[in-house]
């Protein structure tokens, strides 16, 4: 099923306002989603007998940058039974906690993974079960994938520069 | 508790007229039997754990109630490290990643680069051999540790011996193609380091010969072991719709019985040239997705690739042989700079599904974003999932049986 199709069908069970744009002339054709009803669009993505994407490969956390002032998740969604694939895109407002909603319920394979957007972005996970640092240490301050990200200069009296 | 004896009564006679009394049938009940909870930490240094992985255990006894892994000992940012350098510099780091098929890591970024810049199908047919040909090579190792050190946690040492005598020698043959013995910085953007040395071929070809009776030699001692099946099958079993939804690839996915593998599924270098089958668990000797079965679809691997390797060394000795005008690095780009766009790239590894998803402004010589998804990464999260109710030594099977790479999982 194309990209568009797909679109199309969110847009008739999910609401007219759940796709926001996409780009569909590229190697890997993306929806934006509101993430308002990011939950709603990843359910009917999954259960859908004709779309059936079952398999969700990567979820990252992106940081676009203070000028363009987004932060969000990209998620790589595939059926293996259909063999088709695509990108979801949820971004919001960059401030210091932007907020999602958590799909992890939805593919188990997100909760790992959003921890992971956590650590790293500072992403926070709405619903998530377990949201907390996973590749960090727990007292680390800040969240180094930002753009914005300034290396502290002592962690527990040792410089961090070498 | 106890009663209070008669003090003229002798000890032993009481003792025994007691013991008789507790043994009677129904005086002692099931609750009353103390019982409690106890949190155990298995790791960071745990010879089961294949690196500096945590796992707090809930455990009752012998029984493991829950798993919760803790991650991060090894976390060497290897996305920054990614978004701070050019595309070239961040091949070593990959090295770095799944430490035991750094080969397969190269290769795996290398095509996502090639593919943003618009030079994949384009290299040389002789470069694409050579990058399958070492790749393989690098899966046998990479599986033969994981076949060693799962028979090593069950209890196994014979096999543990000969399959590290075994990779030695591709270790030895890759150290001579690329200078390094375990990582290798061999596969570069648009080409290879350097072309294989002068009687590679011959050796490599020796090395299969070699190694065949060798395979047949571990299947004979290992796959159909009495001790080993006791262990393994029927243990851990992990339903297919469960790996799927849990993310699990590679040996894991497939040995729930899903036939499916990347190096067919997307059909990347010269894969669709060669003839290869994908293995799958079936469940010869417990449940499908038991620990034995993910060990059968590795072992059936091996032999898988080292068909694989016979057809590129047949194609490298006749149909592109070595020449005066073959450059490795005859495409290789002086600058990588990509256009503006993203690109998710996939690649089979040794271990599941391999991704670097970039982005790229197009102005600068250093992704926006690079992320890496990990195989070990997924299939480890299942494990909290699978290990609810087993025996701890029930455990240390199903940790050697996901065959996780803490390099890639903490990155």
């Amino acid at each position: 099923m194309t990209a568009e199709a797909i679109s199309e069908m969110i847009s008739a069970q999910v609401g007219a306002d759940a796709v926001t744009s996409s780009q569909l002339q590229v190697p890997q054709p993306v929806l934006h989603i509101a993430p308002a009803s990011l939950p709603a669009v990843c359910t009917l993505l999954r259960d859908d007998p004709a779309l059936y994407f079952d398999y969700l490969e990567c979820l990252s956390g992106v940081d676009e940058g203070p000028e363009a002032n987004s932060i969000g998740v990209v998620y790589h969604i595939r059926s293996i039974t259909r063999g088709h694939r695509l990108v979801l895109k949820c971004f919001v407002q960059r401030d210091a906690h932007p907020t999602l909603p958590s799909i992890a319920h939805i593919w188990r394979t997100a909760d790992w993974h959003e921890r992971e957007a956590f650590d790293l972005l500072g992403i926070t996970f709405t619903g998530h079960p377990d949201m907390r640092r996973i590749l960090m240490p727990e007292d680390w301050v800040g969240h180094p994938l930002r753009k914005d990200y300034v290396n502290p200069e002592f962690y527990h009296d040792f410089k961090t520069a070498y | 508790m106890h009663e209070v004896l008669h003090p003229n009564a002798t000890r032993t006679e009481l003792d025994y007229a007691e013991l008789l009394r507790r043994s009677a049938p129904g005086k002692t009940r099931l609750q009353d039997l103390a019982s409690e909870e106890m949190v155990l930490n298995m790791g960071p240094q745990h010879p089961s754990t294949h690196g500096v992985l945590r796992l707090e255990l809930v455990t009752d006894g012998e029984i493991v109630l829950e798993v919760i892994p803790h991650l991060g000992y090894l976390h060497r940012c290897f996305e920054k490290h990614a978004e701070s350098l050019p595309y070239p510099q961040t091949i070593p780091y990959t090295d770095r990643l799944d430490y035991l098929a750094s080969m397969n890591n190269n290769l795996a970024f290398v095509m996502g680069v090639e593919q943003m810049m618009g030079l994949t199908g384009q290299l040389p047919k002789r470069v694409e051999y050579i990058r399958v040909l070492v790749a393989e090579l690098n899966r046998i190792a990479s599986h033969l540790v994981a076949i060693g050190t799962f028979g090593l946690d069950v209890g196994a040492i014979t096999p543990f011996l000969w399959c590290f005598r075994d990779r030695e020698h591709i270790l030895k043959m890759l150290e001579w193609a690329s200078g390094a013995r375990m990582l290798y910085n061999y596969i570069w953007i648009g080409g290879l380091f350097f072309d294989i040395p002068v009687g590679f071929e011959d050796r490599c070809a020796e090395f299969v010969h070699y190694f065949k009776p060798k395979l047949a030699e571990l299947n004979g001692l290992l796959t159909g072991n009495r001790i080993f099946v006791d262990r393994t099958a029927n243990v851990g079993v992990l339903p297919l719709d469960v790996a799927i939804n849990y993310g699990c690839s590679g040996p894991v996915l497939r040995g729930s019985g899903l036939k499916m593998d990347l190096r067919r599924l997307d059909g990347y270098s010269v894969y669709p040239e060669i003839d290869f089958e994908v293995c799958y668990g079936r469940g010869e000797m417990g449940k499908v997705g038991d620990c034995w079965d993910r060990y059968k679809v590795r072992v059936d691997e091996i032999a898988q690739s080292l068909k694989i390797i016979e057809q590129c060394l047949e194609k490298l000795v006749k149909a592109h042989p070595r020449g005066d005008n073959f450059d490795p690095r005859g495409m290789c780009p002086p600058k990588a700079r990509p256009k503006a766009g993203e690109y998710y790239s996939r690649a089979e590894n040794p271990k599941g599904e391999l991704g670097f998803y970039f982005i790229a402004d197009g102005k600068s010589d250093i992704p926006l974003r690079c992320k890496c998804r990990a195989p070990s990464f997924s299939n480890l999260s299942v494990v909290p999932e699978i290990s609810r109710g087993v025996l701890i030594a029930d455990l240390i099977a199903i940790l050697g049986s996901i065959d996780f790479v803490l390099g890639e999982v903490d990155r």
